[in-house]
């Protein structure tokens, strides 16, 4: 299960992810991660029956968990197949199905955005 | 063997034509033999869907009460052509509207006139004795147009060479986003499928040819602007009713970073005259070969990476020194077969018959690069060649001075050898000396990472290093990496004595 966790890096927070790591003992692995000298945001991936557990303990250090259960979002009145974002994606997640058509695996979506804009139809959104 | 063109129109009006698709060709000829395919096949349909930029629309608006000479025009904000007079106006693909930029060009325009959606147009005029009114505003549908021809100058690429970028930044270019480091190969074109490479001595393919054009019956007007065949780069102008086409096989689209450009849907049907033909319509993706190019040189010889043919491209990857690379098409194959099995439905159904060229189109031609009168300004004749340098093994209070006397912001670090090494700034020498700590000699303090330029390079692509590194000067350096010049800021206010501004 994926997580868009959010936090704020005031004076005094401690490493957020390491520490929940070290109290639940779960193993997470961190997709994504965009931190700065005020603030971060990361999308980690835990095991289903783990979700709660981590969840909990990463909002009890003060972080906002985000559940995320979509990917990418294709519109496919605006896509044409060409393919364009299929080389962009670090995750593999674009690929032509036998009649070359788009297929998607939302599963293994990051959200990272390169494709969005590599897009030369606007087909593909991030989910709301 | 010889079919002569009115015993293939005959049976397809009697609907016993044998109609195939470029993609099905070959299998065929390897089955039946060449004389057999002969026999067997009596049209070739081909196919391809991308984005063609020279393309556009000839529209017709019919008089305004009183009445105007339209001399310039916009539709929903984009600017259209107005030197036809007094109602007519060409609307270009590519350009973009004065308020959204790239998300929204002449390509999205005619997207929306023929998904059946209001344009607003707007046009402005001096006003004269036979015409008038100088402004006028009105919203307008497809519908409410005397004519709307779509007339494409450069359509239909024979091939189109694959691309990649060996910088180390991401590059947005309309063969879309290169990834840094040979990240991503992108390619176009139908291969296979499309109408040239089936045709490649244009036997065919000429003027007065019947097309399907974006969903509509269309015809080749003759051949295309930057037409190239003798390299592999043929070229098509191609005409065809707008109120005919459909959003199926026309969309517009933006190239993010580059710039608004327009999808085209395009087949032609190819008559089996010979044995000739046969064999040309027999081409297969691997038979088509390109060249993948290095787009992180921004000039118009860009270095060839390594060739491959359409079926490696297509195949999802492709080995450049030894590291596997994604491909990512931008035209869609998909779509190209939905436009060969469309016209091959046309051919069937006898709504469309057959016509060999009214004039031929020449199969040998080279098109030529810009003959430029002027060369644009070049590093070498704006660079300060009075360029201060320091050893690297000096002390920092030493490059101070310097950069005190030489009044400049910039100082180049060389070796014993003269050659560059890296580069400090008044910035870095004040924080040392605001900071003071361990750094006492230059090398401790420059930057190695120098971006440079060469005497030779165009003061433009000079420029562009400047702004995309945030920088405010460039070492000017000779083949052994010496420097031999500094270009600052500054020296870009030469530029503006007229010299070069003509």
């Amino acid at each position: 299960m994926k997580l868009l966790v959010t936090f704020s890096r005031g004076k005094g927070r401690g490493p957020i992810i390491a520490q929940v790591v070290r109290d639940t003992g779960v193993l997470i692995n961190v997709e994504r991660a965009v931190i700065d000298s005020s603030e971060g945001e990361a999308l980690i991936e835990v095991p289903d029956d783990q979700c709660k557990l981590v969840r909990d303990s990463m909002t009890s250090f003060g972080a906002q968990v985000r559940i995320l259960e979509h990917g990418i979002n294709l519109k496919e009145s605006e896509c044409v197949d060409c393919g364009a974002c299929i080389s962009v994606c670090p995750r593999e997640v674009f690929s032509f199905d036998p009649e070359w058509k788009l297929a998607v695996d939302e599963e293994r979506c990051i959200l990272c955005g390169k494709c969005i804009e590599a897009c030369p139809h606007r087909a593909l959104t991030l989910p709301l | 063997m010889h079919k002569s063109i009115e015993q293939i129109n005959e049976r397809i009006r009697d609907g016993s034509a044998r109609v195939v698709t470029a993609e099905e060709m070959p299998s065929i000829v390897a089955e039946l033999g060449e004389n057999g395919a002969l026999k067997e096949v009596d049209v070739v349909t081909t196919g391809t869907f991308g984005a063609m930029c020279s393309s556009g629309a000839f529209l017709n608006f019919g008089h305004a009460e009183p009445p105007i000479r339209m001399e310039r025009i916009w539709l929903n904000n984009v600017e259209a052509y107005g030197g036809l007079a007094a109602v007519d106006t060409y609307i270009g693909a590519t350009q973009q509207s004065d308020t959204l930029e790239e998300e929204y060009g002449g390509a999205h325009v005619i997207e929306d006139l023929v998904a059946g959606k209001t344009v607003e147009l707007r046009a402005s005029s001096r006003g004269t004795d036979c015409y008038p009114r100088r402004t006028i505003s009105t919203d307008l549908e497809l519908k409410n147009l005397n004519q709307a021809i779509m007339c494409n100058p450069r359509n239909a690429y024979q091939r189109y060479n694959a691309a990649t970028n060996t910088t180390d930044r991401t590059l947005h270019t309309y063969m879309g986003m290169l990834l840094p480091s040979s990240g991503n190969i992108t390619y176009s074109g139908a291969g296979v499928l499309n109408p040239i490479s089936n045709d490649p001595k244009l036997r065919l393919i000429g003027s007065g040819v019947p097309i399907f054009l974006c969903g509509a019956p269309g015809m080749v007007v003759g051949e295309g602007t930057q037409h190239s065949p003798a390299g592999g780069f043929g070229t098509l102008m191609v005409t065809g009713d707008l109120k005919q086409m459909s959003q199926d096989y026309l969309r517009a689209a933006t190239m993010t970073g580059y710039g608004v450009t327009l999808y085209v849907g395009l087949g032609i049907p190819l008559p089996v005259l010979d044995l000739d033909v046969v064999r040309a319509t027999a081409v297969r993706d691997e038979d088509i070969n390109v060249d993948i190019l290095d787009y992180g040189v921004p000039g118009r010889s860009r270095p060839v990476i390594r060739n491959v043919t359409y079926a490696e491209l297509r195949s999802g990857s492709v080995e450049l020194n030894g590291e596997e690379i994604k491909t990512s098409s931008l035209s869609s194959f998909r779509k190209a077969r939905q436009v060969a099995a469309e016209l091959k439905g046309w051919v069937e159904k006898g709504t469309m018959q057959l016509s060999l060229p009214t004039r031929a189109i020449d199969p040998a031609k080279q098109a030529r690069p810009m003959h430029q009168t002027a060369k644009g300004p070049r590093v070498l004749d704006i660079m300060d060649k009075s360029v201060i340098t320091i050893g690297e093994t000096e002390e920092i209070r030493t490059a101070a001075k310097k950069l005190l006397k030489g009044e400049t912001n910039h100082l180049p670090v060389v070796n014993g050898g003269g050659v560059l090494v890296g580069i400090i700034t008044t910035f870095d020498v004040s924080k040392a000396v605001a900071n003071p700590g361990k750094a006492h000699f230059v090398k401790d303090i420059m930057k190695t990472k120098v971006i440079t330029t060469t005497p030779d390079e165009a003061v433009d692509i000079a420029v562009r290093k400047l702004e995309q590194n945030n920088i405010s000067a460039l070492p000017v350096v000779d083949a052994q990496h010496r420097v031999i010049a500094i270009l600052t800021a500054m020296n870009l206010g030469k530029l503006f004595g007229g010299r070069w501004l003509k």
